[in-house]
């Protein structure tokens, strides 16, 4: 069953009296490469926790295509610090499918070929705590991706990645991308947002600003601040 | 001065000589503490895990409750114990005054609290680390605490060792529960404080090297059997 389009009405996230995000309305369909674009504290980060159900909903809607139960097995989150279970690499993978039943065995064995696909290969019986950077960020991603989720939401995944690792996660996201899992990432890296975008969304203040194809958001952005954004210029 | 390294001597002979009344002792002590801490573990472990895991009304109240009973003074509970199981108490029907199921009863009623407390403070931390992510792979409570438990379970062997600690040199609640009677309760921290009562200093001291012995074994043991995550810089 298709867990999208998502449908967010009016949707807003207040935290401690102070609103964060919203009013937002939008629509996911169920293909695409969304990026999520906007200067620190624009509400890139709570607009992707909303979607996914971490953040609470303050006001508004948001609906998937199927009750919430469904949706929430078929989607996955990574984040931008990965967070790392105290435990060997196959069994942070694993971890997931675990917790749907699966038995050990074959959960491990699935671990260890999602591990190798995403070149954590030669880590496998390693610490998750004791990896780099990339390492955990690529964990993080077998972790998200072993669930075969329909909906992929990463928050600034490179962030904290030297260009080497950057290229190598922007490479599986590529590939997964290809394999029709639809994607929503959330960066401030401009150059990275014109090489993996489909369409993209431009946050200010907690609001979407402007959204659209990428090709004719980077080419011609409607707004004064997306101009400004796009240009490299300091927008607040 | 004389004296001190004369029980130290005599002490060393009843160890290495195997004094039957001596080893008696020590596997009874070993047995009532090594079962209440077994017990206390099995009800303080998911204590401290839920009070991390779980946000309810006067949960501050609860954790500061909990962290007092740390404290709690031996005799007292060592008197409410007695009293519980006394023939006229609400338990004096199971007959257990004066047993040494009666000696674990009140070692788990002073450990408990300090097993919770201590695990409580360990996977509160590991779940501020991990809340995320467990929200996001859509965990059951009871996932939540599994993995939080077998992820910080290295840390909170220290918490059941303190309870090992703590029950293995008590000496308040046990002799009144336990009234230290020869070859039926008599354990080492109340063969101890009878023995120097009776100026017998080298049986004494022979426990007392005993009993510091058992804790720094059981320690030892411990880590030895633990040493997982031993090439692991966290």
């Amino acid at each position: 069953m298709v867990i999208l389009p998502l449908k967010m009405v009016g949707a807003t996230a207040y935290v401690r009296g102070k609103r964060l995000v919203g009013p937002v309305d939008l629509t996911l369909a169920p293909e695409g490469f969304t990026i999520v674009i906007g200067p620190n504290g624009a509400g890139k980060t709570t607009l992707l926790r909303l979607m996914h159900g971490l953040q609470r909903l303050s006001g508004g809607s948001i609906d998937w295509a199927v009750s919430l139960t469904e949706a929430r097995r078929k989607q996955a989150y990574v984040f931008q610090s990965p967070i790392m279970m105290r435990r060997r690499v196959v069994d942070c993978i694993a971890y997931p499918l675990l917790l749907r039943g699966e038995n050990k065995k074959s959960a491990r064995a699935k671990a260890k070929t999602y591990a190798e696909r995403y070149g954590l290969g030669h880590v496998l019986q390693n610490w998750a705590p004791d990896l780099s950077g990339g390492e955990k960020q690529k964990l993080s991603l077998a972790r998200a991706l072993i669930t075969e989720p329909e909906i992929l939401f990463l928050d600034e995944p490179c962030a904290n990645l030297d260009g080497r690792a950057t290229r190598e996660i922007e490479a599986i996201l590529q590939k997964v991308q290809d394999e029709g899992n639809r994607i929503v990432m959330s960066t401030h890296d401009l150059g990275q947002a014109r090489r993996l975008a489909k369409d993209v969304i431009f946050m200010l203040n907690g609001k979407i600003h402007e959204s659209g194809e990428a090709e004719e958001f980077f080419s011609a952005p409607q707004t004064l601040e997306a101009q400004a954004f796009t240009n490299g210029e300091i927008v607040e | 001065m004389n004296e001190i390294t004369q029980g130290f001597w005599d002490a060393w002979a009843l160890i290495l000589f195997f004094d039957p009344d001596l080893y008696e002792i020590i596997f009874l002590s070993l047995r009532v503490t090594v079962t209440a801490v077994v017990i206390a573990s099995l009800i303080g472990l998911p204590i401290g895990a839920l009070l991390a895991v779980n946000r309810f009304r006067h949960r501050r109240f609860v954790i500061a409750l909990l962290n007092a009973l740390m404290g709690l003074p031996p005799v007292v509970v060592g008197l409410f114990v007695y009293m519980l199981l006394s023939r006229a108490g609400p338990l004096g029907g199971f007959g257990l005054l004066f047993s040494p199921s009666a000696m674990i009863i009140a070692q788990v009623i002073i450990i408990t609290p300090l097993i919770a407390s201590i695990s409580h403070q360990t996977v509160r931390d590991l779940w501020a680390n991990y809340h995320d992510l467990l929200i996001s792979l859509n965990t059951t409570r009871a996932q939540r605490i599994s993995a939080l438990l077998w992820d910080s379970r290295r840390a909170l062997l220290t918490a059941t060792l303190a309870g090992f600690g703590r029950a293995i040199g008590e000496v308040g609640a046990i002799i009144i529960v336990g009234g230290n009677i020869d070859h039926a309760t008599r354990v080492l921290t109340t063969a101890i404080a009878l023995e120097t009562g009776k100026g017998n200093f080298a049986f004494a001291m022979g426990l007392g090297m005993v009993l510091i012995m058992l804790a720094i074994i059981v320690n030892l043991l411990i880590h030895n059997l633990t040493k997982t995550e031993q090439a692991s810089t966290w």
